[in-house]
């Protein structure tokens, strides 16, 4: 390895560099899916390659390549010097990266079942049976269930000396229940459309209980078809985990990169409304009760590492203290800018990509005081809406609109009527300050996205998200109708 | 054929296609009934541009060799990034031992039969395959020109690549081509929330003006400074041809695949009206003023296929497996296996109509003029009910002219009630790349659409 990466940062270096990293990673990735009883696809993928970032005259130039060989290591790292030189010609502001010391040593997530070791036979009959029971149900048109593992062995080269060595392992599963009639379609996951993924070994499968939620979702999805839209108005709602961890993700964790607030993003994915002017003057993201934290330590989440892809140790960083806006998701280039170092947010999805901003685990984080279900207990009007059904925000992540696959009635603090295609929609401030409950920890968990998209070329990224569930009060309800 | 950055070695048709054929004869000598081999390698490069500087730079070449391999009705699926002769030989032995432990697929249709296809024209470009990193950033400079001169900031991106297919399977199955693209997008910022878009895509990268790309953003930008609120509802609106593109894409996903007619998650029946007789919506692979490919991802030929005509839904695209499913030929639109989305028109284009695009906004009492959505997402399928938001220049008009610019907006709207309100179809179309191909559109006017929010200020 260390030929590789030597390779690349004496030639980045030679050429006029005046820093160089370079990332060689190998990554192994295995999925299957189940349709209604039939193995749609198993499929087991293999890549490695190196990708060497340089700065030359205050500007960045990218190359990659899949050979492994320290002649191309020469070649790639004199083309991304060639490329920096392209894009010095039209820099106006050179860049500056902030001050970190030489990053040393190994991570690796602890696993406790391999899930590259559990026979395949074994994770196909995981699945047929989760299958099986939820088309055992009347109704139940098609079913669908997935299960996915990916492993990233990285290493970490720069021309300051660092240099570590990471096994990133992450795991995820989701069933998924479909009832149709005529042109009602009615969804039901479980535990996450997406899949409810984890930095874990198969245990964390296992703890998932597929087989044993199977019938219940798909009895749901059945009563969906039945149910009543969700009428509109202005309504008090209890989102579980399965939909507040979304709504973090997006109002909360995206408006808090500091590459967005800084307008490298606008083309693609927008800006923010958390500008930087924002940041030390008391902007109220939220209520009081509201705390949210970007931390990258975090056990179980798949924003948690060892460094960043900028050789930057893991950390928390908190985003949003006592409601108010107090700190971003950064970078060694773009935290000096906000007078800060770098917290530890540079993420690259692969050896061909290079490293952005990305979420690490951005968790809301619990309240001592009342459970998820004294919460319920507590409202005395509302709704309660569980799992993600759809999801849309603006590019300043301002103005935003969820679906969600359940609806049920709050009345005097016990649920009733079952909603179908319900959706809420708000503006980010005013609906985290009407936030006035948050779970404690006993509904605490640790869930996420592995489809997180940002950047061009585009990578998709796997961030964390911790969160016990919440309640928003009077809140547009019923979009659809 | 040369190289996208110097010393680069590419692989050409002929080499990509010998690589298949070496990982067949492997899967067939580890004991497979049937196999296929897709050999997909990318040379890319994007130069990215944000506050009129260029900040990210990147290239990269890629190669992904996947191999479904038969055994009866098992199947088993590996891909691999490295092409050594050990990785090859432990890519065959994976996907033997996948199939081998892999429930039978008991409707199962066989691989699908040779049919060489016919070669098509215009996509690929040598100047596109050869644009250096020197020739994007010129690009870009041509835009962050045509920014300061209108006073405002440019920011997107200029991406180049080359795509090398090959296919080789034992059902006898030999296709393999090189197709390029290029595509140049920005969003111009001024002063006052003003923001304008525009974007360009070709096969040839030369075919694109980036100053004017840069001129016609820029300009937006400008008209669209102070923007004013304006109450949610239903109003007529303007699509310009960056907004349209999203009514294909979502279109597409929810209801022109075989597989989602076949879960029944489509609202597609043939024969059935969604959309105003001036709605045509074709996907053709062949035209060459898209970006033309011979094949799909399972070596079979493209076909033009007519989604909906005049209004009536007509056909839908296939692979081989929903296909087979349903009794019909493949239509040459299958992705890499295994594919659990089915197929996917990847080269969608709406006809053209007979209104001059500048007569779109000038037969508008009142209504709105959109530039493009943002983050749109499908909230009901089967009735294909989308929600997102309007992005980079959104006009209020008033006795056909612009008078205003207005504040972003959310729409929760069918886009079938949309297709089915078309007024007028402009009479040209832009190329632009769509979420997962190419699309072929013009700019339309639409008797209704519901707003149901607007955005905040600051």
């Amino acid at each position: 390895m260390h030929e590789v990466t030597d390779r690349a940062l004496d030639t980045a270096r030679v050429r006029g560099a005046s820093y160089a990293d370079v990332r060689v990673v190998r990554r192994r990735e295995e999925s299957i899916d189940v349709k209604s009883g039939r193995l749609a696809g198993v499929l087991n993928h293999e890549t490695e390659g190196f990708g060497v970032r340089v700065l030359v005259d205050g500007a960045w130039g990218f190359a990659s390549s899949h050979r492994l060989t320290a002649a191309e290591a020469d070649r790639v790292a004199a083309v991304a010097v060639r490329i920096a030189r392209a894009s010095a010609t039209a820099v106006r502001r050179p860049v500056v990266l902030d001050d970190r010391p030489p990053a040393h040593g190994r991570f690796e997530t602890p696993v406790a079942e391999d899930p590259f070791a559990i026979p395949l036979e074994q994770k196909i009959g995981d699945l047929l049976v989760a299958d099986d029971a939820m088309r055992r149900v009347d109704g139940i048109a098609f079913a669908d269930t997935t299960y996915g593992a990916q492993r990233e062995e990285k290493t970490f080269a720069a021309s300051d000396g660092s240099f570590t060595e990471q096994v990133i392992t992450h795991v995820g599963a989701a069933i998924e229940a479909n009832a149709v009639d005529g042109e009602e379609h009615q969804r039901r996951s479980y535990p996450d459309a997406g899949g409810a993924w984890q930095g874990a070994g198969y245990e964390y499968i296992r703890s998932l209980d597929l087989a044993g939620t199977a019938e219940r979702v798909a009895t749901e999805a059945v009563q969906l078809l039945s149910a009543p839209q969700l009428p509109p108005g202005r309504r008090t709602i209890v989102l579980h985990p399965s939909q507040l961890y979304l709504q973090v993700h997006e109002s909360c964790g995206h408006p808090t990169e500091l590459d967005r607030a800084f307008g490298t993003e606008a083309s693609l994915a927008g800006t923010s409304f958390l500008t930087p002017d924002k940041l030390g003057a008391g902007f109220r993201y939220g209520s009081e009760i509201v705390d949210i934290v970007a931390d990258a330590t975090a056990p179980g989440g798949m924003g948690t590492f060892g460094w960043d892809d900028e050789g930057v140790a893991a950390q928390a960083v908190p985003l949003v203290r006592a409601g108010v806006f107090v700190g971003y998701l950064s970078s060694r280039e773009t935290a000096p800018r906000i007078g800060r170092r770098s917290g530890g947010a540079m993420r690259a999805d692969g050896w061909n990509r290079i490293p952005l901003i990305r979420m690490t685990n951005v968790n809301l984080l619990p309240k001592p005081g009342m459970s998820l279900d004294d919460i319920i207990a507590d409202t005395d009007d509302g709704l309660f809406l569980v799992a993600n059904r759809s999801w849309s925000i603006d590019d300043r992540r301002l103005n935003f609109q969820f679906a969600t696959e359940l609806a049920y009635e709050i009345r005097g603090g016990k649920l009733g009527q079952l909603y179908r295609n319900a959706t809420y929609t708000g503006i980010t401030p005013t609906f985290w300050g009407s936030c006035d409950a948050i779970g404690d920890a006993s509904s605490y968990v640790m869930l996420g996205t592995a489809n997180c998209g940002k950047g061009e070329p585009m990578q998709t990224g796997h961030v964390g998200h911790g969160c016990s569930g919440a309640r928003f009060r009077d809140v547009q309800v019923g979009v659809m109708s | 054929m040369s190289a996208v950055e110097p010393g680069s070695e590419r692989l050409d048709p002929l080499a990509a296609q010998t690589l298949a054929e070496t990982v067949l004869h492997l899967a067939e000598a580890a004991g497979a009934t049937e196999a296929e081999v897709l050999v997909a390698v990318g040379d890319d490069a994007l130069t990215r541009f944000a506050n009129s500087e260029i900040h990210q730079n990147v290239a990269e070449s890629d190669i992904r060799v996947s191999l479904r391999f038969v055994r009866g009705k098992r199947i088993g699926v590996a891909s691999s990034g490295r092409t050594d002769p050990e990785a090859l030989r432990r890519l065959a032995e994976t996907a033997g031992r996948i199939a081998a432990i892999a429930e039978e697929t008991r409707d199962w249709p066989g691989l699908p039969a040779a049919e060489p296809p016919a070669p098509v024209e215009g996509g690929f470009a040598l100047a596109t395959a050869d644009a250096s990193p020197e020739m994007r950033a010129a690009g870009v400079r041509a835009v962050i020109a045509a920014a300061d001169a209108a006073g405002v900031g440019a920011f997107g991106s200029f991406s180049t690549g080359v795509e090398t297919v090959a296919v080789a399977s034992s059902s006898g199955i030999r296709a393999a081509e090189s197709r390029t693209a290029a595509r140049l997008l920005t969003v111009s910022m001024g002063p006052d929330d003003g923001t304008g878009y525009a974007e360009a895509a070709a096969v040839d990268a030369t075919a694109i003006d980036a100053a004017a790309v840069g001129r016609e953003a820029a300009e937006k930008a400008r008209r669209s400074a102070s923007p004013v609120n304006l109450p949610p509802g239903d109003y007529p609106v303007v699509l310009e041809e960056y907004a349209v593109a999203d009514l294909l894409d979502n279109l597409g996903f929810v209801g022109f695949s075989g597989l989602s007619v076949e879960e029944e998650r489509s609202f597609f029946e043939p024969g059935r009206r969604i959309g105003s007789e001036l709605v045509t919506i074709v996907d053709d692979a062949r035209d060459p003023a898209g970006m033309p490919a011979a094949f799909d991802y399972e070596g079979v030929p493209t076909r033009r296929v007519v989604m909906v005509e005049g209004g009536v839904c007509r056909e839908i695209v296939h692979d081989a497996g929903t296909a087979a499913r349903a009794g019909v030929p493949s239509t040459g639109h299958g992705l890499p296996a295994p594919n659990p989305w089915g197929p996917f028109p990847l080269h969608s284009a709406m006809a053209a109509g007979s209104t001059p695009r500048e007569e779109l906004v000038g037969g508008m009492k009142r209504g709105l003029l959109v530039t493009r959505f943002h983050y749109t997402n499908v909230v009901h399928g089967k009735l294909a009910v989308i929600t997102g938001m309007t992005r980079d220049g959104t006009f209020l008009v008033e006795g056909g002219e612009v008078v205003g610019s207005v504040r972003n907006l959310r729409f929760t709207q069918s886009y079938l009630d949309a297709l089915v309100a078309v007024e007028a179809v402009a009479s040209d179309r832009r190329l632009l790349r769509g979420e997962l191909g190419a699309v072929l559109v013009p700019a339309v006017r639409i008797g209704s659409w519901r707003f149901t929010g607007a955005t905040a200020a600051d």
